[in-house]
Formats: structure tokens, C-alpha cells, sequence
């Protein structure tokens, strides 16, 4: 390939005074890769039962300053979300990406559309992909249904989670993705972990909200009969 | 108390020799009072760290390896400072890497150097001494004993036992006060900054005096505080351990 | 105006002098370092993880070259491109080739440190290329011509009122009687200018935290958004990253962020952690159409197997610059380099040669702290150290100090002359200071008397009493 590439490589591996790696040395370091074993994972997480796994969640989240409604069921999650928009008094309005499997059509009072957010949209409503309890973070990831944009244009940003999408660690969520990606034969373009709101610190080190994303991140979570 | 004595040899320092011998009487004192048999040999001088840090690594190894000839054949090593022990106990060995006989001369050297503190309770297993000093005194604790050596809670349970003593603790106790050995004279300015900050600390928990185990950073804080009219004094805490705080004024003030 | 790293000292003294900027520089104790103190408490496996991430970065480094072509592997099968850079001006010359193929006239920016290390702004400016700092601190530093002062808080040594000057002056389209008088308005200021610059930007840059090799992702840790909303709505996004970013697994790049936000910004996680691997896919309908990677040796490659490769561990967290009294003291800018603080009193002399730089690694007390708080465990202040020896042999430091020590290491070597002379220095000292205690002023010595008094010795050294004491026994 390159002239710049062939050089720096070179100039590499004289520095490691050693050729390409080649034969059982390569073969270790491939294994490796492909076995992509874990590194120490903290406790916090790992070592819960389901319920105490999503209170964590729940807690975390909270702490990052996201919002956390807990419904039953998936048919309860749009009057959990007209309920929020009003709460904000925001407008009930919202772009969607994927949650085809809710009754959306039940709550007409909720006008949404389907695609990619546009400047003028409000709120973004998306799925998780998995929610790591260790942090309170989310994990979205793009798709066909699932375009990246509604996370980070709108103002205010709707999560709907699953109770058995909340797993202890990031490791966790990455072994979802490998397995749902040898399912699709296709890596996502873009991976989102998102602990909270859009916040910076830059001036004189205060904690603002809502910096070029999200002012708002909240979460409905699906806890199912088993939180009955 | 470990009952069997012990030979220890007196690393003074060059500090404590030139400004301040009090605090090698001190380390005297308490060592003899923790079981030890003290000497002092003549040899020694510096060990080697201006020359260390100015990047001036051959002068370094060249008194490194006068330290080792001079502190050959005593059971332990020990100095009034964290910095010098610090100096033997973690960088001796750095400064021959590339020379086994010499490394492992080093080593057996560093194996057996302590601070006077850190020495006094994890080695003598001291608990208590036997001093007064009626004061409301504040601990700074040094870099290089901190961070190299560990030293933290010695010094403090030590002074816990003085008599009339009472220790607060210092905002920013383990943040530098800008002594730094030549970067003193070299940044002026951001020195004397730190040391400002230090001395601010040191006033704002009410303390009437400050104490250190490292003269370096004593000359430093003793000289801003006198400095900015402070009446705070400094001391090494050996002074106040072995009970001579009585017997010599505070750093920087006469007799 | 930018300055330079050979005039630190005269830098750091008008730093000093600064009343502004010492009322932001007030603020770094109960900010970073509190809040990472507290984070790394909630940890238990915190220092676990350190030795960890030591390991992982140390692995990778040792197998550089394979981790480098598997990773390049994996951009090119997802889609991406990766472009090798061996100077900045390769990788500059990189960008305006990509911006130019697409005839990008508006260009928005992450916050990339390797794009401030190569001089990206000034070069697209010249190319007629539009930059746009988007990360909020990044923005006000654009705004005000200033490079950033800090590797994660460019903005770090600026007060809101600063800030607010420099809003109404660069947004003077605005209402000139609207209040800038809190943080907060500020920042809905800057949301507010900065969107349809977003959504007009032909380009997007980014830096990255890590490259993946197992699946050729760039990742990016942000609080703000704006790094995702660079790299997701322009036609085309750009990672500029250099080599060491590299890392093998996500596995190891999860234990590496654990560690990155706690020790950056006392987080348990920033609010955005994104993974980005190559351009949208077919289905996909947002996200950039090419993906490229531009990374950057620039003098890293020289550091591999030798006394400073344990830099090429760094994170870039910032922790070192956090609990540094030095940059505590005077900021960044008095570095007079894009790195500054104990990680930059390593780097910039490797990057940008000893000879502009050789203040910055003498500029440190070896105190430590920043070693003591590393997530990866770099030894700074030895590196900072093997600088100081290079220095020496060179003989670039002051005449007058290096004379000054060549005498002491003299009498260090010759115990009986030393003795001879402490004891005349200390009967000296002691009489000319035995009235006040302690001296003003000192001949040679006024660095010091300068700011503090010399106590006085006591008149006899320590060794002269001791014999003394042993004889009359």
C-alpha cells in the first residue's frame, strides 16, 4: 500500500528490533482477537440477581440525571410517553425509530414519524439495544429502523428498554451485539453508550445540561408481569 | 517492641548536617530509645540527588557509590528524610541497571534504608514516645515519603502519643509546598505560589505549628511563613518525638 | 498570540500575575480532582484495573505493528479507508485531500488533540476551508484565536466573563442588551449558534480515545454530543488518531474507559461512549458516507524500545495536568505546547524536539502526584527525569547552574573537604544569621530570598557536634 504505511511499520518494528510477526506469534495474537478474552469486571454489577441488576440500572441512570418510568408491559409504554411529553409540556409529537411490536396506534392523541430526526423534531423516541447496569448507561445502536440522529438532534430523548436488555457489563452488551451481528452478518456503523443527558463542564467547570444533545434523557423501562 | 538491638547507621543528610543538627540528635534519640545501636559514619555526605534530578546521572552514580561503601556493613540505614531515603531505597537500584555486582550492591542497601518515621514504627514497632509539647500542630506530609515510600499514617500515630499535643489535619496536606530541591531557585515564582497556598492551608487550620519529616520542604514552608509575618512555627517532627522541641527554637528563628 | 515552551519561565511569571486566570485556575481542587477521588472510591477494583490497563496498553505496544494492520483490515472490510501519516504535514495534507475531493467549503470539528498537535485550523483556513470547533471549550478558544490550556477542558483557564466577551463580540448579529451573566446562558448561546453550522458541514472531524483492531471502530468519549453530531450528519467523516490508540479488543477498550472517565473527570461514564466503524451501511438512513482514518506517527514510532515508550500508554485523560501544582500554578498556556502539564513535560520534547522544550520537563518539584494518579501508570516524573540527563549531556541548560552543580558533586566525592567546608559554611551562616534567626537576602541564592527567608543554621554541623559529643564521652 502506502509509501507512509510501509515506513511506519518498518520504523516499528525496528524499534521492537523484530520482522512481521509471523507463524505461532501471529497465530497467538489472531487467537486472541478472536477470542477477545475479558479483563477484570467489577463486581458492582456482576454479581446481582436480575431485580437488584435493574434497580442498579435504575439508580445509575438516575444519578447521570436521566428519567427512569417503569411500566408493565409494552402496551402501556405510549401512555407512559404522553405522559412524560405533557409533564415537559412539550408537544406530543415525536420522530421514532423501531418499537414496531408497540400499540402505538391505542394513545391517537401521539403523533409520530417514522426516519431520521429532523432539525425541527423535539423528541427523539428509539430503542435500546441492551442497558448497562455497572454505569446506568444505555446502548444504542444504528439500523435500518434505527437511525442515529434520533439520539442526538431532538431535545428531549425517549429510550424505551427491556427488562431482559439490561445486562451487569459493557462485556455483556458487546457478546449481545457479536451474537445479533452473526445473526445479520453486519456490524453497526455507529454503537451509542449514553449515561444521561448532554452536560458540559468547559466554563468555570459548572455542570450544564443539554450542551449540543438531548437536554433531556428518559428512560421507560419495561419491567414486565415480573414486576407486578 | 522488637527486643534485640539493632545497628543502625545515621544517614545525617546534608540538610539536616548544614541547618539543622537538632533533628540528627532527634533521630539519635529515638532510635536509641527503640532499641538501636547508632553510628554515625564519617564518609557520608550527600546522597546524590541534586546531581540525580539535574539529569547529571554519572556524578549521581559516582557519590551513589560512595553512599554504598560508606553504609556497608550495618544491619539498617536510616535518615531524617523521606526524600534522601527515598533516594537510596528507590533509585540506587535504578541508577545501576546495567551493572549486576553494582545493582546488587545497591539493592542489599536499599533493602535495609528507611526513614526515621516509617523505620521507628514498621521496623522497631514503636507505638508511643515518651514527649510533651503543649501545641496545636498540623502534619505535612513530604512527596517522596508520601508517594515513594508510603509514609502517612507513622508520623501521625507517632504524634498522637505526645503529650498535650493535638493534630489537625491540613487541606492539601499531600499537595507539594513548592520546595522541589533546585526547582526552588529555578521557578522562583510558581515555586513561592505553591508555597503561598501551603502557607494559607497551614493558617486556615488554625495550627500553631506545622511539622514535617523532610527538611527540604521544612526550609521552604519555615521561610514563607517568616516570610509573610506568620508566627506559625515549623519543626521537624523528630524534634517534637524524641521531646527537644523545648530545647531549640522553631525553624528560622534565633535562639 | 501563542506562546512558546522556551519562554516558560517568563510565561508562568505573567501567568502568576493574571488575576483572572488564577480566580479559574482557583477553582481545579474542588473540580477535577475532587470529583475523581470520589469516583475512584466507589471502585473497589480501581487500582486492579490500573495494573490492567498498564497491561493491555504495554501487550499492544509490543505488538504494535500487527494490532495496526489488523485494525486497518477490519476499516477497510466495513467500508472505511485508512490513511497513514508519518508527519503532520502528511496528515494534514491527508485532510484537505479528502475535503477537497468533496469540495467541502464548511468543516465541523470534535475535539481532537492530534488535530491541535498537527495545526489542523491554520491549514484548512489557508486551504479556504472552513473549521468549526464544536466541542463547547474548543469553541471558545477558536473564538478567541488561543490554543486550549488543558487536554480535555480547552477552555479551562477562561471565567464566564470571559467568555461572555467573547460571545459578544464573535455573535454580534445577536441582541447586544441579552444577558451572558450565567453559565447557563452561555451555553444556550453556543447550542444555538452551533446548530445550523452542524447541519451545514460538509466535513466531519473527530479525534479518537481508541482504535479497535478486532473490529476497526474509532471510538470516541464525549460529554457534550457534539462529537457525535460532527461525525454523524456531514457527508463525510474523518478520525484523526495517532498510532498508540490502538487497542486489541472491545473487552480491553472497556477496561480502558473505565478507567478513562473516572480518571479525567471523576465520571462513572461520560455521557457519550461511541463506536463508529466505517460508513453507513446500506440500510442505514443517517450517518456519513465515507469513513476515513487518518493516523499519525509524528515521532511516536521513535519512542517505541526506548526509555520513553511508556508515554505511548497515555490516555490522554488529563488526570497528570488535574493534581500537577505546577499547571495548578500557572495553566496550561505557559507550556508554551499543545500537551502541557507532567504528560506534556514528557511528550513535547519527543514530538517537537529537547531544545524548544527542555523547561518543561525541569518545570516539576518530582512530587509525583501525577504518577501517583496515572490510570495507566506512566513513571512521568523518571521520564521526566531521563529528559533532564539528555539535557545535561547536551549541556543545554544555564551555564551557571550546571557549574554550580559540577562543585557540589566535587564535594560530595571528597567527604573530608565537604565536612571542611560545610562546617566554615555553617559557622558563617550561623553567625551572620544567629540575630534574626534567618536571612532576607542571600548572595547567589536570591530565587530563593526572593519569595522566602533562608533559616540560619544553628553554627556547628551535625558531624562537627557529633564528634565533638563522642570525644568528651
Amino acid at each position: 500500500m502506502s509509501e507512509a504505511r510501509d515506513e511506519i511499520l518498518g520504523a516499528i518494528r525496528r524499534a521492537l528490533k523484530r520482522g512481521p510477526l509471523a507463524g505461532a506469534a501471529a497465530a497467538e495474537l489472531s487467537e486472541r482477537l478472536a477470542r477477545h478474552p475479558r479483563n477484570l469486571i467489577p463486581a458492582r454489577a456482576t454479581a446481582l440477581d436480575d431485580e437488584s441488576r435493574i434497580d442498579l440500572f435504575v439508580r445509575m441512570a438516575e444519578e447521570a440525571d436521566a428519567t427512569v418510568a417503569r411500566v408493565d408491559n409494552l402496551a402501556a409504554v405510549p401512555a407512559a410517553v404522553a405522559q412524560y411529553l405533557a409533564g415537559q409540556n412539550l408537544a406530543p409529537e415525536a420522530a421514532i425509530g423501531g418499537l414496531d411490536d408497540i400499540p402505538w396506534g391505542e394513545t391517537p392523541l401521539l403523533l409520530l414519524k417514522r426516519g431520521p430526526a429532523a432539525p425541527e423534531d423535539a423528541v427523539g423516541l428509539a430503542p435500546a439495544f441492551a442497558a448497562i447496569a455497572e454505569s446506568g448507561t444505555l446502548m444504542l445502536v444504528s439500523g435500518k429502523d434505527t437511525p442515529t440522529s434520533l439520539n442526538f438532534l431532538p431535545d428531549t430523548h425517549i429510550v424505551v428498554l427491556r427488562r431482559e436488555e439490561v445486562v451487569a457489563s459493557y462485556e455483556d452488551g458487546f457478546d449481545r451485539l457479536r451474537a445479533a451481528a452473526a445473526e445479520t452478518g453486519e456490524w453497526p456503523r455507529t454503537i451509542n453508550f449514553i449515561t444521561g443527558p448532554s452536560r458540559t463542564g468547559d466554563i468555570e467547570q459548572k455542570i450544564e445540561l443539554g450542551a449540543h444533545g438531548p437536554r433531556r434523557l428518559h428512560i421507560v423501562l419495561v419491567a414486565g408481569r415480573e414486576n407486578g | 517492641m522488637v527486643e534485640e538491638r539493632v545497628r543502625v547507621a545515621l544517614f545525617v543528610t546534608c540538610l539536616v548536617d548544614l541547618f539543622r543538627p537538632s533533628v540528627g540528635f532527634a533521630a539519635v534519640k529515638l532510635l536509641e530509645e527503640a532499641g538501636a545501636t547508632v553510628e554515625v559514619p564519617l564518609a557520608q555526605t550527600c546522597c546524590g540527588q541534586p546531581a540525580y534530578n539535574s539529569g547529571d546521572r554519572e556524578s549521581a552514580k559516582r557519590i551513589a557509590e560512595k553512599v554504598i561503601d560508606a553504609f556497608e556493613g550495618y544491619d539498617c540505614v536510616v535518615a531524617p528524610s523521606g526524600s534522601c531515603a527515598a533516594m537510596i531505597r528507590c533509585h540506587y537500584p535504578q541508577l545501576f541497571a546495567d551493572d549486576p555486582a553494582k545493582r546488587a550492591r545497591a539493592e542489599a542497601l536499599a533493602a535495609r534504608t528507611y526513614e526515621l518515621l516509617s523505620f521507628l514504627v514498621d521496623q522497631r514497632g514503636l507505638c508511643r514516645v515518651n514527649a510533651r509539647w503543649l501545641r496545636r500542630a498540623a502534619y505535612h506530609d513530604a512527596c517522596s515519603g508520601l508517594r515513594e515510600l508510603g509514609i502517612k499514617e507513622q508520623p501521625r500515630r507517632l504524634l498522637a502519643s505526645v503529650e498535650g499535643l493535638s493534630l489537625s489535619e491540613l487541606r492539601g496536606a499531600e499537595t507539594c509546598c513548592g520546595f522541589g530541591g533546585a526547582f526552588s531557585v529555578k521557578y522562583p515564582e510558581i515555586s513561592e505560589k505553591m508555597a503561598t497556598d501551603k502557607e494559607a492551608d497551614i493558617v486556615a487550620s488554625g495550627a500553631q505549628a506545622v511539622l514535617c519529616g523532610d527538611l527540604g520542604c521544612l526550609l521552604n514552608i519555615a521561610g514563607r511563613l517568616s516570610r509573610l509575618g506568620s508566627s506559625v512555627e515549623a519543626r521537624h517532627a523528630a524534634e517534637v518525638l524524641a521531646g527537644m522541641a523545648e530545647d531549640v527554637p522553631p525553624i528560622g528563628v534565633p535562639r | 498570540m501563542q506562546l512558546q515552551a522556551r519562554d516558560f519561565p517568563q510565561n508562568a511569571r505573567a501567568a502568576l500575575g493574571e488575576e483572572r486566570l488564577q480566580r479559574a485556575l482557583s477553582r481545579a481542587p474542588s473540580g477535577f480532582a475532587l470529583k475523581r477521588a470520589i469516583a475512584v472510591e466507589r471502585l473497589p477494583e480501581f487500582e486492579s484495573l490500573r495494573e490492567r490497563g498498564r497491561a493491555i496498553k504495554d501487550e499492544t505496544l509490543a505488538h504494535l505493528d500487527f494490532y495496526l494492520e489488523r485494525y486497518e483490515e477490519n476499516v477497510v472490510a466495513s467500508g472505511g479507508k485508512v490513511h497513514w501519516a508519518k508527519t503532520a504535514e502528511e496528515a494534514r495534507q491527508a485532510v484537505l485531500r479528502i475535503c477537497r475531493s468533496v469540495g467541502a467549503k464548511s468543516v465541523t470539528k470534535g475535539k481532537s488533540m492530534v488535530g491541535e498537535e498537527v495545526g489542523l485550523n491554520a491549514c484548512l483556513e489557508a486551504n479556504g476551508i472552513t473549521p468549526i470547533e464544536t466541542d463547547l471549550g474548543e469553541y471558545i478558544i477558536q473564538l478567541r484565536g488561543e490554543p486550549p490550556s488543558h487536554i480535555i477542558a480547552p477552555a479551562i483557564h477562561l471565567v464566564k466573563e470571559d467568555v461572555a466577551e467573547s460571545f459578544r463580540r464573535a455573535h454580534d448579529r445577536l441582541d447586544a442588551a441579552r444577558s451572558l451573566e450565567e453559565v447557563r446562558q452561555l451555553c444556550a448561546e453556543a447550542r444555538a449558534v452551533l446548530r445550523p453550522l452542524f447541519l451545514a458541514a460538509d466535513v466531519g472531524i473527530t479525534g479518537a480515545n481508541f482504535l479497535v483492531a478486532e473490529t476497526g471502530s474509532s471510538i470516541i468519549v464525549t460529554n457534550e454530543g457534539n462529537g457525535d453530531l460532527t461525525q454523524l450528519l456531514p457527508r463525510v467523516h474523518i478520525v484523526m488518531a495517532s498510532l498508540e490508540k490502538v487497542v486489541p479488543t472491545l473487552e480491553d477498550a472497556a477496561t480502558l474507559l473505565r478507567l478513562l472517565a473516572r480518571s479525567a473527570s471523576g465520571q462513572e461514564f461520560s455521557a457519550y461512549t461511541t463506536l463508529s466503524t466505517g460508513p453507513r451501511r446500506a440500510g442505514d438512513e443517517d450517518g456519513p458516507e465515507e469513513y476515513h482514518v487518518i493516523l499519525l506517527d509524528n515521532g511516536r514510532s521513535a519512542l517505541l524500545g526506548g526509555e520513553f515508550q511508556d508515554m505511548l500508554r497515555c490516555i490522554r485523560c488529563a488526570a497528570c495536568l488535574n493534581h500537577c501544582p505546577v499547571y495548578g500554578a500557572v495553566g496550561g498556556h505557559a507550556y508554551g505546547s499543545v500537551y502541557p502539564g507532567p504528560m506534556g513535560a514528557v511528550l513535547s520534547p519527543a514530538l517537537f524536539g529537547l531544545e524548544g522544550s527542555a523547561h518543561l520537563p525541569n518545570a516539576s518539584t518530582f512530587c509525583g502526584r501525577c504518577e501517583s494518579v496515572c490510570p495507566v501508570k506512566i513513571p512521568l516524573p523518571k521520564m521526566m527525569r531521563h529528559w533532564r540527563e539528555r539535557e545535561f549531556e547536551r549541556r543545554l541548560g544555564p551555564r551557571p547552574y550546571r557549574v554550580g552543580l559540577q562543585l557540589w558533586a566535587f564535594l560530595a566525592l571528597r567527604p573530608a573537604l565537604y565536612h571542611a567546608v560545610f562546617g566554615l559554611l555553617a559557622r558563617l551562616l550561623g553567625w551572620a544569621g544567629a540575630g534574626r534567626g534567618r536571612f532576607r537576602a542571600l548572595p547567589f541564592l536570591s530565587g530563593w530570598t526572593g519569595a522566602r527567608d533562608m533559616p540560619a543554621p544553628e553554627g556547628k554541623t551535625f558531624h562537627r557536634l557529633w564528634t565533638e559529643r563522642r570525644r568528651a564521652r
